[in-house]
This record gives structure tokens, C-alpha cells and sequence, in this order.
């Protein structure tokens, strides 16, 4: 199963499962325009799985008001770029309505999926990583995976989860990313990261896309540098594992922090100034990021913009030799 | 808002013949004991007459004459629909003579070489795309009447935003094949540098500012530009395209609304296409389209066959001529149909039959409808259709090899126009990508992009 396939069985069993639930959004109906969705109309019928008209305010607040209402609801935002309109909605509704309400209401039943992501061609608004934006909102949990089998267990979880949850799905796995996922219903925990290569030197830490990456450099690392990287995916980015982090950076002493949406402001400023508070004493070397740079997301500079492998290669050296 | 109540207030206490004089304060007073007293008049006052009292509802918020003790919802089906606006039928006659906009050979000649230019343009690219030489591309196949019918009648100093399926325009206004190309490859001559996706066009010298991907946006921004137009006195107004799928974003809303109320001399022209992406219009809205909710705004509005060239110059003229002078927002809704997929990324065979793409695409084209008033006319023949394809085919081809063998920019273009001088940290940055691609150059497309200097 590849990453849509994976995410469209999760869908399957939280419809199957939940005679309450509901998946919609920007064309929906027909499968989806990354093929997320299909089959799913014909199986539960057109009153469970429909069309919104184009509008990702109104999708927002049609799930908030749903989930409000007692209703499972699994919103499709088509691109992560998009979600904007929806932002007031988010932010000023969907976080806050428990907390305003002392729990009298809220939306823990709404699930905003949104693909996520640099894709090669994409630029500035098909390639956007915006979780930053939406790791600043107490009230939301902010979850990526990095491929199927993690897909379907985290999407599973998001939409039991009580709380109102946004699931960014980088969208260049959507094919690209195989695995053998199991058909049961399962789910994996949110804000728990996993580890998932052991080392000893330095820790990495991302999610999304960019674990491949990490992985790759570290096995890049291993080869060339003899250094043994520890790669940790972070899987929930709020709220966030800082634990496993922290133990691991306890023992490695070097941390590198890796993602696609530009450096400023970015959700690895977080981590490195937590992994500080909590480690000081065991840095061997200060928490590096190595991101996106500082503008939009360009067409056809992307190759220079990426957080690519050898930019995260030369960092390594970097903490290595400091 | 409360003087206007005031005032309306005041008029109805006319009716009493009271002599004091007025203070805000009075007037309440006096407002309530009219309300308070008004089966039995005040003693120092005339008789009522019935008929002095125009007894009309005077809620500040509509702008109704009348009452109703019938409870009645005003239905979406009062009326059977706003009528489609035409010139010339299928087979291209004019139907009524009086509409015909009498442009002359030349005119209408130069209509159907860009109409059909863009065709060709679309076909190159969309196979140029298919084949990996660029990374995306949106045809404008079906909706060619609808840009340069509008387009023509326009002032080419007016402003327009876009959506992104309107190249048309540009072709129009002088934009040439090779600044198309040229943007979609992203190469050095793309005014944009390669930042955006292909046919995100945008030009200066025509007017014509800059496509962004988000739907929508640009509707509440063409209402500002046209305030400021106004205010400039400037005779101008201000084209807004758009899809009917972007007309359920809020956006959409803001815009119509801010237009009416600001009078801002805006030209909203959306072409309902049938499809946004995937969605039919029975998903994207219940009402009468597009058009329809004029009124509803307080804004003139019309819909016309967005395949017929003549009403669409007809319609736009006159929709132009009534913004600038009235300075007012007008709305237009060209009923067309997208032939092509929604982009190289769609494949629309998934949820429409071929059967009604070819129906669209033989018996209701745009650009054969044109062809056929011209050969009507004797302006046009087979030999000149073969000529000019040929001709026009050449023209794309050139101008389509010309920009593939440019280079991309300079990467540092990367970081210019964030801001409108490269900040501190920006130029950090730059260096920083510029050190370590020299140093790992092998693993970079350097062979591509024009050289920085060192």
C-alpha cells in the first residue's frame, strides 16, 4: 500500500467504524485530486462522503460545527498552502472552543487532513510546510507522517483523538512512499516520537519527507564520517515529544533539527531552544537547524532552498568538529 | 447610520405640524409619544388624514415599500432564470441586427488570430509539459471568446487581476508567445525569475498583475484598485476574472460586497466554466450562478454565452462604459465550458463523459463560431485557415525554442523581492547557499542557471 492508499483505508474504517463520521472537502466525491478519497463515496454514499463548494473557511467551520454537534468529521483541505482562509477558524474557533466553554462544547470529533510539502515543482503555493503557523495554537495537536503504515495509525488516532487535530500529509510520498501496511484497525500514539535508527554522536531530529533525508545522511554519515547519527522522527509536532528527544540528545550531545519551512520561526527554533533548556550540560556542540531559507518557496530554485542531504551532511560535520 | 434614522424620524414627525424646534433630545421624546399616542392624535395637532402617513416600513436595513400580512418566503425559483446575453448563434449569424458591434475585417480578424494563437499556444505547451520540458500547464481551451471578447473591449490601460486561466488577455494586449514562454520555463527573461509555477503571467507594461495560485484573492483586491482608480479620476476601471468555483470563497463575498458599498468602478467577470477541477456547479452552488447575486449585492448584473465573441465585447463595453461613468461595480457571468482539464495534473475523463466534452467541443466552439461569421462575411477561407495555422504553429514553435534554450536565472535571485532590499539576515543567508553549493557544485544543476558573480 502507498501513502494514499493508506491514508484512504484509514478513512475506510473510521467510516465503517463510526456510523457519526464524515469525510468532505474541495472534490472529495470523485476520489480526491491526490486520489485520497477514493472509492470512499460509493462505499458509504454521498451523504457521508461529499463535495464542499470552494471555500476552506467553510470547510473549517462546516467540520468544527459537526464535530460541535456531536459528529465525527474528517475535513480535506486540497493543499496545506490553502488553509489560510481557514486560519481564523482554527486558530480563533476549532482551538479554543473547549477552553472558552469550561468543555460545555467542543470539537475534539474534527480532523483536518491537508497534503504538505515540496513536491520538485510546486512552488510558492503548492510546497508549503506551514505546521509552524499551527504549532503556535494551544488547542491543536499538529501531526505528520512519514509514510503508510505510520499514516494510517496516525490518522486513526487523530480522529478518535478529543481534541481538534490537523494531519499534514507530505504529498510527494503520497506514491512514492510503499509499505506493507496492515489491513486491521490499529492506532499509533500521538505527541510519542520514535526513534529510529540508534547512534551515538549526534542526534536528528525531523518529520515528514525530511526523516527520509535524515535517514539517508546518516547512513551518509556512517560511510564517510564514521559518525553514528540517532534519527528521530517527531511525528507529532504538537504537542511534542520532548523527552525522547532530550534522553537521546542527553546521550548523543549533538542535535540537528531539520525542516522544509523556512528557519525563522520555525518549528526546529523550538526545538532547539527546549533541547538547550533541557541538555545543556551534555552539548557537545550548539543545536544546529538546517532549513528552508527565508522566502517564499521558489519554482525553480528549489533544489537550492531544500534542506537537502548534503545540507544536512555539511552540518553534521559541523557538530562533529565544533 | 443614526443621523439617517434621525432624519427619517424628523420626516415622519412632519406630519404632526409641531413647531418646536428639534434637539436630539426632543425627537426621542417626541418619537416615543408618537408611537405611544398614535391611535389618538395630540390635542394641539390637526386631525390625521390616513393618507398623510406613508405607512411603509422604515427598518434602516432594506430598502422594501411595502408590508405583507400574508406569510410568504420568497422562494429561489421566483423567476426562471437570468437570461443568457448573445449576439450571434451557433453557426455564427448575428440574430439581431441592432446588436451587432459592426467592429470591422481587421478587428475582427485580429479577434480570431489571437483566439486561435492561444489555441495553438495551449497545445504546444500542454504537450511540451506532457513530455517533461516544463513542470505544469493550464489550457485555456473552450474559454478563448470569453478573454479576447472581453479583453477588446476593454482600455488596455484598465487593470486586470487574474485567476489563471485568462492568457488570452495578455495575448490580447500585446504579452508576447515569448514572454509566455519565457515564464513557464522560468528563464531569465520570465519577469518573475522563476519563482512561479508556469502560466503564472504577470505584466506591467500591459496591465496585467501578477497570478497567484490561491483562489479567489484577487476579487476584494480588484475592489481596492478600483477605490483607488476612482479616487485617481483616472477613467479607468478595474477587470477582475474569476472561476465560479472561486466565487463560493469568502473572498468572493468580501469583494462584492466592499465594491457596492465603496461604488468602486470594478468589472467582476466570472467565467463559469462548469467545473472547478472535478466539481460540478450542483456542488458548488444552488441559486441562479453567478449572476444572480448581483441584486443581492445592490450591483447591476448579466449573463452572456461566454462562447459568443460579439456579446462578450457587447457586454463588457457596455458594462465598462457603466462602471467608469457611474462608478459602480457590474457584474458579468460568461456561461462557457472548460474543455480541457483543469491542469496537466488533472485527468477530468475520471468525472466527465466524453461524450459531453465532445459536445462542447463540436457543436458549440467558441472559435469555430467566429469562423463561421467570417466566412459568412467572406473574410475568411480554408486556404487562409491552413495559411495562418501554419504560420501561427511556426510562431509558437520559434518562440517556444527560443525560451527552452535559455538559461534559469541566477539562484541568487532566490532572495531578491522578499523585501524591497535584501535584509541582513537574507544576505546571510545567501552567502551561506552560495558557500555550500560551491562546495558540493557537483550535486547542484549549476549547469542550468546563469552564473553568480563570486
Amino acid at each position: 500500500m502507498n501513502l494514499f492508499q493508506s491514508l484512504t483505508n484509514a478513512m475506510d474504517i473510521a467510516l465503517a467504524s463510526d456510523p457519526s463520521a464524515v469525510v468532505f472537502g474541495e472534490d472529495v466525491s470523485f476520489g480526491g485530486v491526490f486520489r485520497c478519497t477514493v472509492g470512499l463515496k460509493d462505499k458509504y454514499g454521498a451523504d457521508r462522503v461529499f463535495n464542499t463548494p470552494l471555500s476552506e473557511q467553510g470547510i473549517v467551520a462546516f467540520g468544527i460545527g459537526m464535530a460541535v454537534a456531536g459528529s465525527t468529521a474528517v475535513a480535506e483541505i486540497q493543499f496545506a498552502d490553502y488553509i489560510f482562509p481557514g486560519f481564523d477558524q482554527i486558530v480563533n474557533e476549532a482551538a479554543k472552543f473547549r477552553y472558552r466553554s469550561g468543555s460545555l462544547f467542543e470539537c475534539g470529533g474534527l480532523t483536518i487532513r491537508a497534503p504538505c510539502g515540496a513536491v520538485g515543482h510546486g512552488a510558492l503555493y503548492h510546497s508549503q510546510s506551514p505546521e509552524a503557523f499551527f504549532a503556535h495554537v494551544p488547542g491543536l495537536k499538529v501531526v505528520i507522517p512519514r509514510g503508510p503504515i505510520q499514516a494510517k495509525g496516525l490518522l486513526l488516532s487523530c480522529i478518535r483523538d478529543r481534541n481538534p487535530c490537523i494531519f499534514f500529509e507530505p504529498k510527494i510520498l503520497y506514491r512514492s512512499a510503499i509499505e506493507e501496511v496492515p489491513l486491521k484497525d490499529y492506532t499509533l500514539p500521538l505527541s510519542k516520537a520514535e526513534v529510529l535508527d540508534e547512534g551515538t554522536n549526534v542526534t536528528l531530529v525531523g518529520w515528514g519527507t525530511q526523516v527520509h533525508r535524515l535517514r539517508e545522511v546518516a547512513q551518509m554519515a556512517h560511510e564517510k564520517l564514521k559518525v553514528k547519527c540517532e534519527v528521530i522522527d517527531l511525528r507529532t509536532v504538537l504537542p511534542w515529544d520532548v523527552d525522547t528527544v532530550a534522553e537521546s540528545v542527553c546521550k548523543t550531545g549533538r542535535c540537528i533539527v531539520a525542516h522544509e519551512a523556512p528557519i525563522t520561526q520555525g518549528f526546529g527554533a523550538e526545538v532547539a531552544a527546549t533541547i538547550q533548556n533541557e541538555c545543556f550540560l551534555n552539548l557537545e556542540a550548539p543545536v544546529l537547524r538546517v532549513c528552508g531559507y527565508d522566502t517564499p518557496f521558489p519554482h525553480i530554485y528549489e533544489p537550492y532552498y531544500m534542506p537537502d542531504k548534503w545540507r544536512c551532511f555539511e552540518a553534521i560535520k559541523k557538530v562533529i568538529n565544533y | 447610520m443614526i443621523m439617517a434614522s434621525i432624519c427619517r424620524a424628523l420626516h415622519i414627525l412632519k406630519h404632526y405640524r409641531c413647531a418646536e424646534t428639534w434637539s436630539f433630545r426632543s425627537t426621542s421624546v417626541i418619537a416615543t409619544k408618537r408611537w405611544k399616542t398614535s391611535s389618538v392624535p395630540p390635542k394641539h395637532t390637526a386631525p390625521i388624514k390616513q393618507s398623510y402617513i406613508e405607512d411603509r416600513p422604515q427598518f434602516p436595513g432594506s430598502k422594501t415599500r411595502s408590508w405583507s400580512e400574508k406569510l410568504e418566503f420568497t422562494q429561489p425559483d421566483i423567476y426562471d432564470g437570468i437570461p443568457v446575453y448573445r449576439v450571434m448563434n451557433r453557426e455564427g449569424k448575428i440574430l439581431d441586427q441592432s446588436q451587432d458591434p459592426q467592429l470591422s475585417q481587421e478587428m475582427v480578424t485580429n479577434m480570431y488570430r489571437k483566439m486561435t494563437l492561444l489555441n495553438t499556444m495551449d497545445r504546444v505547451l500542454y504537450e511540451s509539459q506532457r513530455q517533461g520540458r516544463i513542470s505544469f500547464y493550464m489550457t485555456n481551451f473552450g474559454e478563448e471568446a470569453t478573454h479576447i471578447g472581453s479583453a477588446a473591449a476593454l482600455n488596455d490601460k484598465d487593470l486586470v487581476f487574474g485567476q489563471y486561466r485568462e492568457a488570452g488577455v495578455l495575448l490580447w494586449r500585446g504579452f508576447s508567445l515569448y514572454n509566455c514562454m519565457s515564464q513557464c520555463y522560468g528563464n531569465v527573461d520570465d519577469a518573475a525569475h522563476g519563482r512561479q509555477m508556469p502560466v503564472h503571467y504577470g505584466s506591467r507594461e500591459f496591465n496585467f498583475v501578477t497570478i497567484s495560485s490561491p483562489l479567489g484573492t484577487q476579487l476584494p483586491q480588484a475592489s481596492g484598485a478600483a477605490y483607488s482608480f476612482k479616487r485617481a479620476q483616472n477613467g479607468l476601471c478595474v477587470m477582475c476574472y474569476f472561476g465560479e468555483g472561486a466565487a463560493s470563497e469568502g473572498d468572493a463575498h468580501a469583494a462584492l460586497n466592499f465594491a457596492a458599498t465603496l461604488d468602486c468602478p470594478v468589472l467582476f467577470f466570472c467565467r463559469n466554466n462548469g467545473y472547478a477541477i472535478s466539481t460540478p456547479t450542483k456542488d458548488q452552488y444552488r441559486g441562479d450562478g453567478i449572476a444572480a447575486r448581483g441584486p443581492g449585492y445592490g450591483m447591476a448584473a448579466v449573463r452572456v454565452d461566454g462562447n459568443d465573441v460579439f456579446a462578450m465585447y457587447n457586454v463588457t463595453k457596455e458594462a465598462r462604459k457603466l462602471a467608469v461613468e457611474g462608478s459602480r461595480p457590474i457584474l458579468i457571468e460568461a456561461m462557457t465550458y472548460r474543455l480541457g482539464h483543469h491542469s496537466t495534473s488533472d485527468d477530468s475523463t475520471v468525472y466527465r463523459s466524453v461524450d459531453e466534452v465532445n459536445y462542447w467541443d463540436k457543436q458549440d466552439h467558441p472559435i469555430s463560431r467566429l469562423r463561421y461569421y467570417m466566412v459568412n462575411k467572406g473574410w475568411w477561407n480554408d486556404d487562409m485557415e491552413k495559411e495562418w495555422m501554419k504560420e501561427s504553429r511556426k510562431q509558437v514553435m520559434e518562440a517556444f525554442q527560443k525560451a527552452e534554450k535559455k538559461k534559469k536565472p541566477n539562484p541568487e535571485l532566490m532572495f531578491s523581492d522578499v523585501y524591497d532590499e535584501v535584509p541582513l539576515h537574507l544576505k546571510r543567508q545567501m552567502e551561506e547557499m552560495k558557500g555550500h553549493v560551491s562546495k558540493y557544485r557537483e550535486y547542484y544543476p549549476l549547469d542550468n542557471f546563469e552564473k553568480w558573480d563570486s
